[in-house]
């Protein structure tokens, strides 16, 4: 999943956690077992705290404790406040046994140091989709495996695209056409978020990849292109302007309503979008520039690994509960589960054909790049530049090739 | 009243009552007769009552300021919180977020949105104290009332004026179109407007704390002192003038000075309302100072960021001390 939701006001205790760093030496027990001796329990730490994720997660967890015969001392925080977490536990050398990381967060944390590269407890991201890999890589060591991944591509709703006799757009041609026509009174063609975070950032990388756009210099014609789609969706009126402060949350509240007759959004939006009554959805991958051209998405999901406790024994253990999350069942069992999709490519088909409607995102998937695939630690800096140059292009500050190379230069 | 000390019983820090923070005593003399004579027994007594205070102070003030500034010279990043090193790159730090394209625009938008705050919430809460100070019935229910907004969590009233601001179907534009006017601002989406906005809804956050205090302060004027204006003539807008104001005044300058420190780090409500887009028109140095530490993790330049706050916070702090000390002196 992107960083979910509207993170801020929920980031406020990392700040002040981060402010008392130093003076508290926090962190939970250290569990059972100790220095070398039998291993009877595990402390696992991940941010799934909200339902559906929440439990899903704690009896896989829970079930796959009990297979590698240990208990689990599981903590679940809110999804922002997890690295101010880690990154205390770092200092204060309590990191837990098992610790979960967005997959764009992994570099930046096994530069720290603070974790253990999986190939010293004999597990390897081999067969793994080649992005997905790429996330949980850093300087040549994998230090993570990420059983289940996710992605991006354009929701719509089949109802009000038979009525207006329109077929899913392929192209960017076609997408405008379309969004122009689907565009009715209250209604908007399509909607997307552009907001200033790196949840628009997420949300723009297709376009841009797909079009050869490249985040380590954004100042490109091919990034120009693919933001002027965007700046002319919204200036036809075909997207609505509130889409520079639209999270991916809001953009689902307007397709789910009816406000919005196409959306690009991901399948964690599954549960919400099929609360609503009547409501009749299906997904197709981002249009591309061209007829025939591939889609690149990004890359979305959680990544798990092996914190450097200084407990090799335990650490053992807690390779071996990883191990037993990418098992090919349970693979597909939480990405049925959770609707995302498994990130071992032999295990495509076998998922598609149980989980049909996963089809779309299957597809997306295998050709999708990770977003720290290029930039390691230094995503966060390239984000922020390229969801600054959205902006302004979108308000009308700038011609969009200007305004991305205004932010290039920070 | 010609001495210009402030009217009896304010509430808020009167200034000729040191405060805890300047109370740092001058270092004691060994008393005569030694600690165990009488009096030094009772010094040793006064030293013990600062001890808390001072130990809090040092530990929850003293160490985190010293910390950031320290923080401000360092190349901190996600790797020292595990290895602890944090090199010294001297200024390197202040020069990156300074020469950034962004530092100008976040110093501008910090300076119009605590001025324009603070003119808005000073101007409509003494308004509304004035209007308050005579009493009618249940203008102590209405006043009540008015704390509202302070009472709202920050989250759920963020929240609620997105919404009320959104172009396409909040409830201000609703509003607008019903009055004929015809197309819809984009209150949090328009670079022109996002900051008007934001400053909008900070004064309306703000209004509970200036009523309420401004309020305070007309209270402890004496009523006699009207009454003997009235018989000179001074009534309405001329005894506002010279007795209302003149009177009012140091409680203006607590009020004045508190808004200040306490607007120009405002974070969360404009994370809330558009995390300081659309294209940096709402970010402040508050807020990419709370970006570069904790989205980027670049904690040195967010510490860098932050330690020029505090130095605005600085000069404020010492312009009300000297505004005070002359207060007392005249």
């Amino acid at each position: 999943m992107a960083r979910r939701g509207a993170s801020l006001r929920t980031a406020l205790p990392a700040l002040v956690a981060a402010a008392a760093l130093g003076l508290s030496a926090c962190g939970g027990g250290s569990g059972g077992g100790g220095g070398g001796g039998d291993v009877t329990s595990l402390r696992v730490l991940d941010y799934y705290n909200n339902e559906p994720g929440k439990s899903t997660w704690g009896r896989k967890i829970d079930e796959c404790g009990q297979q590698v015969g240990v208990t689990i001392e599981r903590e679940a925080v809110p999804g922002p406040t997890l690295i101010a977490k880690v990154l205390q536990q770092a200092s204060s050398r309590t990191l837990p046994d098992v610790l979960m990381l967005d997959n764009p967060d992994l570099q930046q944390i096994a530069a720290t140091g603070a974790l253990a590269p999986i190939s010293d407890f004999g597990l390897s991201a081999d067969g793994y989709q080649e992005g997905v890999k790429n996330a949980s890589t850093f300087e040549g060591q994998v230090y993570g495996l990420q059983p289940i991944t996710n992605s991006i591509g354009l929701f719509y709703n089949v109802d009000i695209l038979n009525q207006a006799g329109i077929t899913p757009p392929k192209t960017w041609d076609e997408l405008k056409t379309a969004a122009a026509a689907l565009t009715q009174g209250e209604r908007y063609g399509v909607a997307f978020s552009a907001i200033a975070d790196y949840e628009g950032a997420w949300q723009f990388l297709p376009f841009m990849w797909t079009n050869g756009g490249d985040e380590t210099n954004i100042a490109s014609p091919e990034t120009a292109e693919a933001l002027q789609l965007w700046v002319d969706l919204v200036n036809s009126g075909s997207a609505s302007r509130s889409v520079v402060n639209w999270s991916q949350a809001d953009v689902m509240e307007q397709f789910k309503v009816g406000n919005a007759a196409m959306m690009v959004n991901g399948p964690w939006q599954f549960p919400a979008l099929d609360e609503a009554q009547g409501l009749n959805y299906e997904v197709v991958p981002i249009p591309v520039p061209q007829a025939g051209d591939t889609v690149v998405a990004p890359l979305g999901g959680e990544t798990w690994t092996i914190p450097q406790t200084g407990d090799p024994a335990r650490q053992a253990k807690a390779a071996e509960f990883i191990a037993c999350l990418n098992t090919d069942e349970n693979q597909i069992a939480l990405a049925s589960a959770l609707t995302t999709v498994p990130t071992k490519t032999a295990l495509r088909e076998r998922f598609t054909t149980e989980v049909p409607r996963m089809a779309a995102f299957t597809e997306i998937v295998q050709t999708a790049r990770a977003r720290t695939g290029k930039l390691g630690a230094e995503w966060p800096t390239a984000a922020t530049r390229i969801y600054t140059a959205m902006q302004t292009a979108i308000t009308g500050g700038a011609a969009p090739l200007q305004a991305l190379q205004q932010a290039q230069n920070g | 009243m010609a001495d210009g000390r402030g009217p009896a019983g304010v509430v808020v820090a009167a200034p000729d009552r040191p405060t805890s923070t300047d109370a740092t005593p001058a270092p004691p003399r060994r008393p005569a007769g030694g600690w165990w004579s009488p009096r030094g027994r009772e010094r040793l007594l006064q030293l013990g009552f600062l001890v808390p205070a001072v130990a809090y102070l040092l530990l929850f003030f003293g160490y985190p300021v010293v910390q950031n500034a320290l923080m401000g010279f360092q190349e901190y990043t996600t790797r020292t919180f595990y290895t602890g090193e944090a090199p010294w790159v001297g200024l390197d730090n202040y020069v990156t977020v300074i020469s950034s394209n962004v530092f100008g625009t976040a110093m501008l938008n910090t300076v119009l949105f605590t001025v324009g705050s603070i003119a808005g919430q000073f101007v409509i809460g003494l308004g509304i104290a004035l209007f308050f100070h005579r009493r009618f019935p249940l203008s102590g229910v209405l006043r009540s009332l008015l704390l509202l907004p302070w009472l709202i969590p920050l989250i759920v009233s963020g929240a609620v004026w997105r919404w009320i601001l959104d172009q396409d179907n909040g409830a201000l534009n609703r509003f607008l179109g019903a009055l004929g006017v015809a197309d819809d601002p984009g209150w949090l989406t328009s670079t022109s407007l996002a900051l008007i906005a934001v400053i909008g809804v900070n004064i309306w956050i703000g209004i509970p704390f200036n009523t309420t205090i401004l309020y305070g302060g007309l209270q402890d004027i004496p009523q006699d002192l009207y009454e003997a204006a009235a018989l000179d003539g001074a009534t309405g807008w001329r005894a506002f003038r010279h007795v209302t104001w003149p009177l009012l005044r140091p409680v203006v300058n607590v009020v004045l000075v508190l808004g200040v420190v306490y607007t120009i780090k405002v974070l969360d409500i404009i994370l809330g309302l558009t995390n300081g887009g659309p294209a940096n028109a709402t970010q402040t140095i508050a807020t990419q100072a709370y970006h570069l530490s904790f989205k980027e993790f670049r904690f040195g330049e967010g510490a860098a960021m932050g330690n020029v706050l505090i130095i605005i916070s600085l000069v404020f702090a010492l312009l009300y001390l000297r505004a005070n000390r002359r207060a007392l002196a005249g």
